[in-house]
């Protein structure tokens, strides 16, 4: 598969002696969105944080771009939004996506323009100079999806990005992620809102420490006979118990 | 290049902490000031010495020093329960030819005070002593010269001066409570200072590294291509320059507000702090990854900082069990301690210092690995 992005291969990962992901297998192609979902402590985090090296796997093995995970230089063409919105509070809108620009080496001359694209993408152009102490939850969940968003990344790794977020800037987020898909880059999202699942290529059930179904949203509502992907997860938890 | 971006980054986040900024610039000065006021409170204040068998042209002599009282006892024996009872600060026992001095030395300004009075007053007494002698010497020989055949003569004057040389009283001391080198402020203030610069970057750095873990963004900072020795030098630079200013600070205050001289060059203390503000920066790194929150940071004050003061060098080792004066040999402030001592009072160079230099850039070399080190926690490249 020359156009895997990710590939994820028989992953294992214990904390101590909890195994929280037994045998983890997915793949995330170039211009694809892949969710998933699973209910919480099923270890969506922890697969994403071992894809990308935070974690070290205890089995299995995590392929970004045809290479093996941990690779530090592949992380210049990662987009990473952590769970927590993880941001200096001290400093202004502008002064932390400028920080992790140039963290990620994004060039001086397209520093401003960065910026200003991926404020608008999140709607904080009018908030960028205030500092983050005073953000709401939500703005800090945009700053924070917008740091992810800069220097335009081939990949987006986005965990749980529209927590907190309202409903019109959810849709307006999920323009633009289509729109990214579009141009020929992937993301990988895990999320709890089941309606924004149906929004994906494909969805990938993890439960158990197993992805128990990967399919598109169609193909896996027509799989377990119900009509929305929130009755699959429904059955599919029902069904694993 | 993101060295200097997170150097930038640190700098600015601390400039916005109006708090820790207080606390690194001003407490300094603060606690210097206090002290300043209490050192200059105690040379003022009045010494009462006590007297045995002591000639009165000496103990004269000693009254009219500045805030001297002097009290005469008839034997050792009353004086001691006197400077017991704290009704005289120390006393002066003369036996022959020879003093014993006896202080309390519960105030080493008081000890000090006494020490050069009585130097003043032996040296005055000698001097009327001498002139008197010599008085009477130079009418006897005058006399007698004339009286003696100019050959004798001759060799009398030559042999004068050989003759005219006064064996000195020995002088022995006494201390009640502790020695010599008991609390002296002078020998204080460089590890003092020392004290400070490790103390404040210590803790601020070793605070701001934990708030960086816990709120996430070290995670997030490290899930971009930066280099994992690109963040500890970040931090490194812009707490090096943060212990300039604060160095800079406290030696300004040392020499106006205590008028301390310093006799070296002010900007080898200065290299001297900066290196030892990158031990505790690194130091604090170190440490705040064993730590979950700030309170636990905090728990490392008496276990860390501490003792520190005690293995410095302001506590006398010498008498100490070997394996004590082994702890001292990790105890950067130490170093530095003796360093700044050597720059502050002798006035002397760098290079007089490349044993405290080197044991330091060891600690800082050893520390910095640890911690490139240790973020491999965070990320496994
Ligand atoms: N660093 C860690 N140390 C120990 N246990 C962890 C750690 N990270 C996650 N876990 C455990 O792994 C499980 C899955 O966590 P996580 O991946 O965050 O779930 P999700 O993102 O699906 O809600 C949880 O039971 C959690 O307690
Ligand atoms: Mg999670």
């Amino acid at each position: 598969m020359a156009d895997a992005v990710i590939d994820l291969k028989h992953l294992v990962k214990k904390f101590g002696k909890q195994t929280v992901l037994e045998d983890v297998n997915l793949t995330v192609m170039k211009k694809q969105i892949v969710g998933l979902i699973g209910p919480s402590g099923a270890g969506k985090s922890t697969v994403i944080k071992t894809a990308l090296g935070m974690e070290v796997a205890d089995g299995g093995s995590a392929t970004v771009f045809g290479q093996v995970m941990p690779k530090r230089k592949l992380l210049a063409r990662i987009g990473y939004m952590a769970q927590t919105d993880a941001l200096y509070d001290s400093l202004s809108g502008r002064e932390n996506l400028k920080f992790f620009a140039e963290m990620k080496g994004i060039k001086k001359t397209e520093l401003g323009e960065s910026i200003d694209h991926v404020s608008s993408v999140v709607d904080l152009q009018d908030d960028l100079d205030k500092r983050v102490s005073g953000y709401s939850g939500g703005m800090m969940r945009r700053l924070s999806l917008a740091i992810a968003l800069l220097g335009n990344p081939e990949l987006l790794v986005l965990d749980e990005p529209t927590v907190g977020i309202d409903p019109a800037l959810r849709r307006q987020i999920w323009q633009e992620l289509d729109a990214i898909r579009d141009e020929g880059r992937s993301i990988l999202i895990t999320t709890h809102v089941m309606d924004e699942a149906e929004l994906t290529d494909k969805v990938a059930l993890l439960l158990g420490g197993k992805v128990i179904a990967f399919d598109e949203p169609v193909a896996l509502k027509t799989q377990y006979r119900v009509d929305s992907i929130e009755n699959v997860f429904l059955k599919a938890e029902g069904e694993f118990k | 290049m993101r060295t200097f971006a997170i150097m930038r980054r640190v700098l600015k986040e601390m400039m916005r902490d109006k708090r820790s900024l207080a606390l690194m610039f001003l407490a300094p000065i603060l606690v210097l000031w206090l002290m300043s006021v209490i050192f200059t409170a105690n040379s003022t204040t009045s010494v009462k010495i006590g007297t045995v068998g002591v000639t009165t042209s000496v103990s004269t002599n000693l009254d009219q020093v500045k805030h001297i009282s002097v009290h005469h006892y008839v034997s050792q024996k009353k004086a001691k329960q006197a400077l017991k009872a704290d009704k005289i600060d120390s006393i002066i026992h003369k036996t022959g030819d020879d003093y014993s001095l006896t202080y309390a030395n519960t105030d080493s300004s008081k000890t000090s005070a006494t020490r050069m009075a009585f130097k003043t007053a032996l040296t005055q007494a000698n001097i009327n002593q001498m002139k008197l002698q010599l008085g009477v010497a130079h009418q006897t020989i005058g006399k007698l010269q004339k009286t003696l055949p100019a050959p004798v003569q001759k060799r009398l004057q030559s042999q004068m001066p050989k003759q005219k040389k006064a064996t000195a009283p020995q002088i022995t001391n006494h201390y009640v409570y502790g020695d010599s080198n008991t609390g002296f402020f002078d020998k204080m203030l460089p590890i003092l200072m020392g004290f400070f610069v490790f103390f404040f970057v210590f803790l601020i750095s070793g605070m701001a590294l934990l708030k960086e873990r816990t709120s996430g963004t070290l995670s997030r900072l490290l899930a971009t291509p930066v280099k994992r020795y690109e963040i500890v030098f970040g931090y490194m630079a812009s707490y090096g320059i943060l212990a300039i200013f604060q160095t800079i600070i406290i030696v300004m205050a040392t020499i106006w507000l205590l008028g301390i001289e310093v006799v070296g060059n002010v900007l080898n203390i200065i290299v001297i702090n900066l290196i030892l503000a990158l031990v505790a920066l690194a130091f604090g790194i170190l440490l705040s990854t064993f730590a979950n929150s700030e309170f636990q940071m905090v728990q490392f004050i008496p276990v860390v900082i501490i003792p520190q003061i005690f293995f410095s060098g302001i506590i006398p080792m010498d008498s100490m069990a070997s394996w004590i004066k082994d702890i001292s040999y990790i105890i950067p402030i130490k170093y530095s301690g003796d360093a700044v001592t050597g720059i502050m009072m002798q006035g002397k160079n760098l290079s007089s210092f490349g044993l405290d230099i080197g044991v330091l850039l060891i600690f800082l070399v050893v520390l910095t690995f640890l911690n490139v080190r240790g973020l491999k926690r965070y990320r496994k490249v």
